[in-house]
């Protein structure tokens, strides 16, 4: 890679149509980090309704959320990184007509929530963060940005498909937006989309051709993971000494390549049930209105269930492994230990995996399935609990003896431990049929699937990019502010997840527009929807600090050091930011597993020894 | 910058990254297929017995099982020109393999053309369509998506075939590896007739 190869590149190639991996895996992750605040500040709105119902909404806490996007936007502008303005001048604008919009006489008259603006805002929080956000940040940015590093290859095996992969992901979030601003709204079906509720409800048509969109990104971007990962690794990187992080994104893969394809023939035949009149998921003699629906019948609407659910499930894990493969990382670093259980590690990754196909049934208990079939996923459910123990084991036996460095990323790694223990643990209730037949569809699994996902895999992500800032951009965020944005999230979820088991098991259901003030059962818990709302506000204001450390750092010119961590794993190996082309000098060589830190060599203790370094041993 | 292992093998995994792409590829239409054929299942033993107004039609009354058979034929004999166009580069043959790669183009046509012209035509003419039941509402999203994997296999086919055969001048081995990884495709949307043909028409 000598400086003559270096062909310039048009505007387009080098910023917005690009083929470098880091290119794209930027694009991905600030319009993934767009779409989280899009999610976000719909689940402000319907929080705002839950606590306070009926009651107008004061758009001054809107206004402040507008002055954080700004932000990001007054930095973007100002430095020579246009591919990444273009994207939030993008989100800006949508999001703003979005505001523009809400405030219109079909959803919010008066400033008064409607109860079909709500299921739109309740099923588009849902949708926006599962398919928009987690999954586009933890495989589309992450993974596209640190894979290749990490196994030391110029870029992934197929750059055009790659850009291809966001692109097409692209256009499916512009189309979900979109869908506010048809008739009838977004989708209100919630984002599980059940028929045949949703084959007859407004605004689904469009959700389902966004959401084609979608799977046919994640399918593109998982061949191409999973070929980079088998056909790039650098000359000595064996299996066994790829950096975990790998290991859980090749898994990963292997989910939405074999998961998604069920859910792309549902939406096909919930899309044809009601374009084209077909009665896939719609029994005979449906009835709307006081009418009965003019449909042949004979569907199945089970059937949506289990085409949902074949990929929904694995879907939880791609939401989750990524994390975990970020937490070891940024775990392993800080205790500045080799990880304690690398092989455990490795094929408790391939059992989930496999299981994660097997138990999603355990989503159907109240659908009268049967004793038989429920006991069948009853167990696989409890069997696939264990290998997700032994990753919170391993990781705090790395902890167990450890020289533990307190950063900011590691602050983020050990709150997850717990956080994701909690949202292990309460799944267990809901794995097994008895207590599920009471829990299902109320609070409790909202809150339980919520630990998973945000002070599970987002916390995760908060690890990863402070974590990774620094290659990326070659300065550290300040680590002040991290730790206030750090306390401050962490507490506030918190406060927003934890009443939701409470007033789960007091029997709360979910998607209760007025937050359940007409069941007199639920009245002891009600004052909980008042914390939980000032929970979701203290997320957002804590945010404000992450995305002004961002905008700092950013600000910072030359960058410092490349190894600031004083990592082993490949990624270190270049400069920070890694070069544009290829991004080694030259091809690396991988002499030993990933995590050497602290280990004798010649009769001492070498505090870190990178992958790529060669060492004579004397003897 | 070049990719490793676009062309030549990576030695220790035996393969190149396309041909380990396309199989990967179709292992997710394996399970898109699986899918729809799951679904088919479902709806069809859960539907009543045959008095009842919802029973599931006699397949091969409502459907014209030569003109299917016919179909099959022409998928199967494409496949073997495609396989044959594939052998030509492999003897560094050039214009046998457009001759092939030709006939397999128009194969593919042809078998659009009695899918559309023989096959829904008509039907929708005498009203069989998608709301009329789910056996036809099966029946037309099977061979639709199956259709439009056809369409996609001849535009890349019409590709290899026309603008991008200049690639045979410059670099014949990767084009050879092109042709090879697009006939993995092409015999899968012919394997996924095969079952589609005795599932719709026959069974």
């Amino acid at each position: 890679m000598t400086e003559e190869h270096h062909e310039e590149l048009g505007w387009w190639r080098k910023y917005i149509f690009s083929l470098d991996h880091k290119v794209i895996g930027l694009q991905y992750g600030l319009t993934a980090l767009s779409f989280l605040l899009l999610g976000f500040m719909l689940m402000i709105l319907m929080r705002w309704q839950l606590a306070y119902p009926g009651e107008v909404i004061p758009w001054l806490t809107f206004v402040l959320i507008f002055i954080f996007i700004g932000f990001t936007i007054i930095y973007l502008a100002g430095k020579n990184r246009p591919y990444l303005a273009l994207n939030s001048f993008i989100f800006f604008g949508i999001a703003g007509l979005i505001w523009y919009f809400t405030t219109g006489e079909e959803r919010l008259p008066g400033g008064i929530m409607l109860p079909e603006f709500y299921n739109q805002l309740g099923a588009m929080h849902g949708t926006i963060m599962v398919f928009l956000g987690v999954v586009p940040l933890a495989v589309g940015a992450f993974g596209n940005y640190i894979l290749p590093l990490q196994i030391g290859a110029p870029d992934m095996a197929f750059p055009r498909l790659n850009m291809a992969s966001y692109w097409v992901y692209f256009i499916g979030g512009v189309l979900m937006i979109i869908s506010f601003f048809l008739p009838g709204g977004a989708a209100q079906s919630g984002w599980t989309s059940y028929s045949p509720l949703a084959d007859i409800n407004t605004g689904q048509t469009m959700w389902l051709i966004a959401m084609l969109f979608l799977i046919m990104s994640s399918l593109l971007g998982a061949i191409n993971f999973i070929v980079t990962t088998v056909q790039l690794r650098a000359e000595g990187m064996t299996w066994f000494r790829l950096p975990f992080f790998v290991w859980t994104q090749l898994i990963t893969a292997f989910l939405l390549l074999l998961a998604f394809p069920s859910l792309q023939i549902g939406a096909i035949m919930q899309l044809l049930d009601r374009i084209a009149g077909a009665s896939f998921f719609i029994p005979a003699g449906i009835i709307q209105g006081g009418k009965v629906l003019e449909y042949a019948g004979g569907g199945n609407p089970l059937l949506w269930q289990h085409l949902f659910w074949f990929l929904a499930h694995p879907e939880v894990y791609v939401l989750i492994l990524p994390a975990i493969g970020i937490i070891t990382e940024v775990i392993t670093n800080n205790s500045r230990k080799p990880l304690w259980g690398y092989p455990a590690m490795v094929y408790s990754l391939f059992i989930v995996g496999f299981l994660s196909f097997v138990v999603y049934a355990h989503h159907m208990f109240i659908t009268g399935m049967g004793t038989a079939v429920a006991t069948w996923f009853q167990t696989t459910t409890m069997i696939i609990s264990i290998p997700s123990v032994v990753f919170l084991a391993v990781l705090v036996f790395t902890l167990w003896g450890g020289s533990i460095r307190f950063t900011t990323p590691m602050l983020f790694a050990l709150a997850w431990i717990p956080m994701f223990g909690i949202g292990g643990l309460t799944g267990l209730p809901l794995g097994l049929a008895p207590p599920d037949i009471h829990l299902h569809d109320t609070y409790y699994v909202i809150g339980h699937f919520h630990y998973i996902v945000a002070p599970g895999s987002i916390i995760a992500f908060f690890a990863g990019l402070y974590y990774w800032f620094p290659k990326i951009c070659g300065h550290k965020l300040n680590d002040t502010l991290g730790k206030i944005h750090f306390w401050g999230t962490l507490i506030g979820m918190n406060l927003v997840f934890a009443p939701m088991l409470v007033q789960g098991m007091a029997g709360m259901s979910r998607r209760l527009y007025d937050g359940g003030m007409e069941y007199d059962h639920v009245q002891p818990v009600m004052f909980l929807n008042e914390w939980m709302t000032w929970g979701s506000w203290m997320i957002g204001i804590f945010q404000i600090f992450f995305i002004l450390n961002m905008v700092l750092t950013l600000r910072k010119k030359s960058p410092t050091e490349d190894n600031p961590w004083e990592a082993t794993t490949l990624e270190w190996a270049t400069s920070s930011p890694p070069l544009a082309h290829g991004n080694f000098e030259t091809e690396p060589v991988v002499y030993r597993p990933p995590y050497e830190y602290n280990v004798p060599v010649n009769g001492h203790i070498e505090p870190y020894l990178p992958q790529h370094k060669k060492v004579e041993m004397r003897d | 910058m070049e990719i490793p292992f676009t062309i030549n093998e990576r030695p220790d995994t035996g393969l190149t990254n396309p041909k380990f792409g396309i199989w990967l590829f179709l292992a997710s239409e394996v399970m898109l297929f699986g899918s729809l054929f799951t679904s088919y299942i479902i709806l069809r033993i859960g539907s009543p017995v045959p008095p009842h107004i919802l029973a599931w039609p006699i397949q091969s009354q409502e459907l014209n099982v030569l003109i299917g058979a016919i179909n099959t034929a022409i998928l199967i004999a494409s496949s073997v020109t495609m396989i044959l166009s594939w052998v030509a580069l492999k003897e560094k043959q050039f214009k046998k393999f457009k001759l092939y790669m030709g006939l397999t183009i128009v194969l593919a046509v042809l078998f659009l053309v009695v899918k559309i012209w023989l096959e829904y035509l008509p039907k929708i003419q005498h009203g069989h369509v998608m709301s009329t039941n789910n056996f036809f509402a099966m029946y037309y999203l099977m061979t639709g998506l199956h259709a439009l994997h056809i369409i996609g296999g001849i535009v890349v086919l019409a590709y290899f075939w026309g603008p991008g055969a200049k690639m045979w001048e410059s670099n014949p081995e990767q084009f050879t590896n092109r042709i090879e990884v697009a006939g993995l495709y092409w015999h899968f949307v012919d394997l996924v007739w095969i079952f589609l043909f005795p599932t719709l028409y026959l069974l």
